[in-house]
């Protein structure tokens, strides 16, 4: 009887230990995600508040009565935030996509092909990456004003249609795909644009895939090159346009439309996200071959 | 489909830079094979087998040489339009793929009129899917298969768009040991069906012995022999191939002859007329020894061991060259194993003369 008594005092104890183990756990995720969502809780509270009640609260308060969505279409209306919204589409489409096919193309020739003085122009390609961005930018500038490309979309583009890092990161993929599939291939009839794109880029897709998101928030986020290059608010990208939001207050910073923008403009990439996540998460299965 | 090989050579440049030079994979290889037959390529590691394969399919240009599709030349084509099939050892199945698209890949690079609908497609993978009996794992993902049917996949592939030529690149080595004596049934079955001809590279003698219409053997680049299995491990042209085909493998002993007679140690072993006198390799077939107590070749006998149907005598002898002497003979031969030696004497049409210097058969009659 005693046997039994010992068996459920054992099992009490255990179960208060995972509860115990299990509050502590929760409580610091709890803390953790609410250090994490603060500043979006931030964002889309100071968005919310009117002009005159942020500008009058000497210590900003967190949490308002009075929610308003005003902020909202003055941010449309102070700057035209929807050109330089399809501005930026436009501008990280076009980048995203040039950038991709250059550097598959340049990460397959350096990762299949064989010709003279592969090793040593990829050596130099590494070594352009030791550089700073903010070291070249002022040539950039130079050569894009040269080629008459300032205010241009062309102007915006062409700098970062290319990345080092990212044809190499690729480049290690695609040398990972064992040789025989390229044989494989061969025999089986394809061109090497064709395994290229039927055989290398489907297997590598996991890295293809978080490229693309990296570029992608790379192009929405840039403001330095795209505020260096443009002068016309016709060139104009989103980055550009909350700054232009921030300075149209009545003589002090109109935080709360700024704050609209940015919740507008941060809303695609947080979608973007939430769509491929599993995508990367996934992957694609590595097998098929042994040895 | 014949294929002739002429005076084919492929050399590669050294990989050390500062020695220079070129390795020659393959060597002035001339051989025919007849169509529809399976040829085994047998050779040890780096011998240039695989080369002659990837040289057949396309995938290296020989150095010098012409390769012959029948009548067709064939030697500047690339492997997308030779058609051949070609099987990995490591299978080098799509892994994005189904299994589907896997046998299908092939047929969707058919361009002009050879060109197919997407049914006739479907129609053909499952034909050749059924072939190798993995018609119901269409579906499936290359990770989702075992090795066996991974290798039926790869099979199925190569097969699909009929080739004039299958080439299998030790598409056995893979496998564990029930799946490769069960694998190899197969691929002599599915090549009895299609009547394509086949070339089988393998460093394993038995099964290539036991599934080739023609064995091949090759020593660094260098073709030794051609012939049937049984005819090249009867009749070795020269030592390399006596000692590479046999399990267990051939005893080689140092003998001299002298006056008709050839010695191994002291004993004079065997007669053999037509045969000056010489130093000479003498190798003999573990099934070439009798237990016999008036023969004429005196070893120092170590053990016996039983294997079943047949047994082994580990013996020695100080002329041999290597371990041990291995003797295959029956369960039911007796072997008195209290004394210290044992007698042999020698069938002669398992016993083997070869040059000391040129390693080349000499050939004598009893």
């Amino acid at each position: 009887m005693s046997n039994q008594n010992d068996y459920d005092r054992i099992e009490r104890n255990a179960k208060r230990r995972k509860l115990i183990k299990n509050t502590v756990i929760y409580i610091f995720l709890a803390i953790w995600g609410l250090m994490v969502l603060f500043p979006f809780y931030w964002m889309i509270l100071s968005s919310i508040k009117s002009y005159s009640a942020y500008s009058s609260e000497y210590i900003p308060k967190f949490f308002t009565l009075s929610p308003t969505l005003q902020n909202y279409s003055e941010a449309f209306t102070a700057v035209p935030l929807g050109k330089y919204f399809l501005n930026t589409l436009i501008f990280t489409l076009c980048t995203t996509v040039l950038m991709m096919v250059v550097i598959i193309l340049a990460a397959f020739a350096f990762a299949r092909l064989e010709f003279r003085g592969k090793n040593i122009v990829f050596a130099l390609f590494l070594s352009l990456m030791m550089i700073p961005n903010e070291l070249v930018i002022i040539t950039n500038f130079v050569t894009i004003t040269d080629l008459g490309l300032r205010n241009t979309f062309a102007g915006l583009i062409l700098p970062s249609v290319t990345s080092v890092f990212y044809i190499y990161l690729l480049k290690e993929n695609f040398e990972a795909i064992p040789e025989e599939l390229y044989k494989a291939a061969k025999v089986d009839g394809t061109s090497d644009f064709k395994y290229l794109v039927r055989v290398m880029l489907p297997i590598s897709q996991p890295t293809i895939v978080t490229i693309i998101i990296l570029k992608v928030i790379e192009c929405w986020n840039s403001y330095v090159w795209p505020r260096l290059i443009t002068d016309n608010s016709n060139y104009f990208l989103v980055s550009n346009g909350i700054q232009e939001i921030r300075e149209n207050g009545f003589g002090r910073e109109n935080i709360p439309a700024m704050m609209a923008a940015v919740v507008v403009i941060s809303v695609p990439l947080i979608v973007l996200f939430l769509i491929f996540r599993k995508k990367i998460m996934a992957g694609v299965s590595r097998g098929g071959t042994k040895g | 489909m014949k294929v002739v090989l002429d005076h084919l050579t492929k050399k590669f440049p050294n990989r050390n830079k500062k020695v220079g030079g070129f390795v020659v994979a393959v060597n002035d290889f001339t051989f025919e094979i007849p169509d529809g037959k399976l040829i085994g390529l047998l050779g040890p590691s780096g011998c240039g087998k695989s080369t002659t394969l990837n040289l057949i399919c396309g995938l290296e240009k020989p150095t010098e040489g012409r390769i012959l599709f029948g009548d067709d030349d064939v030697t500047g084509l690339p492997p997308e339009v030779r058609g051949v099939g070609l099987v990995f050892q490591n299978y080098a199945l799509y892994p994005h793929l189904t299994v589907e698209e896997n046998i299908m890949f092939p047929l969707g690079n058919l361009r002009g009129e050879e060109k197919l609908t997407k049914q006739q497609m479907k129609d053909k993978a499952l034909e050749a899917a059924k072939l190798v009996q993995i018609d119901s794992l269409m579906e499936r993902k290359p990770n989702e298969l075992s090795g066996g049917q991974q290798q039926r996949v790869a099979i199925a592939r190569a097969l699909v768009k009929m080739p004039k030529v299958l080439l299998l690149d030790e598409p056995l080595s893979n496998l564990d040991a029930r799946l490769r004596l069960q694998t190899r049934e197969e691929l002599r079955r599915i090549q009895n069906e299609t009547g394509i001809t086949t070339v089988f590279v393998t460093h394993d003698q038995e099964e290539a012995m036991s599934i080739s219409d023609m064995i091949v053997v090759m020593k660094d680049g260098v073709l030794q022999q051609i012939g049937i299995p049984q005819e090249v491990y009867d009749e070795p042209v020269n030592l390399f191939v006596a000692k590479f085909l046999g399990t267990p493998a051939i005893n080689v002993f140092e003998g001299r002859v002298k006056g008709g007679s050839l010695y191994i140690g002291e004993d004079s072993v065997l007669d053999v007329k037509g045969v000056d006198d010489r130093d000479v390799y003498v190798a003999i077939r573990p099934e070439g020894f009798i237990v016999d107590d008036s023969g004429r070749m005196k070893c120092t006998l170590l053990r016996r061991e039983v294997m079943g149907r047949d047994s082994s005598v580990v013996a020695k002898n100080d002329a041999f060259i290597g371990e041990t002497i291995r003797a295959i003979i029956s369960s039911e031969t007796k072997v008195d194993t209290s004394k210290p030696d044992i007698r042999f004497s020698l069938k002669p049409a398992k016993t083997y003369l070869f040059d000391r210097s040129t390693e080349e058969r000499i050939r004598f009659s009893v």
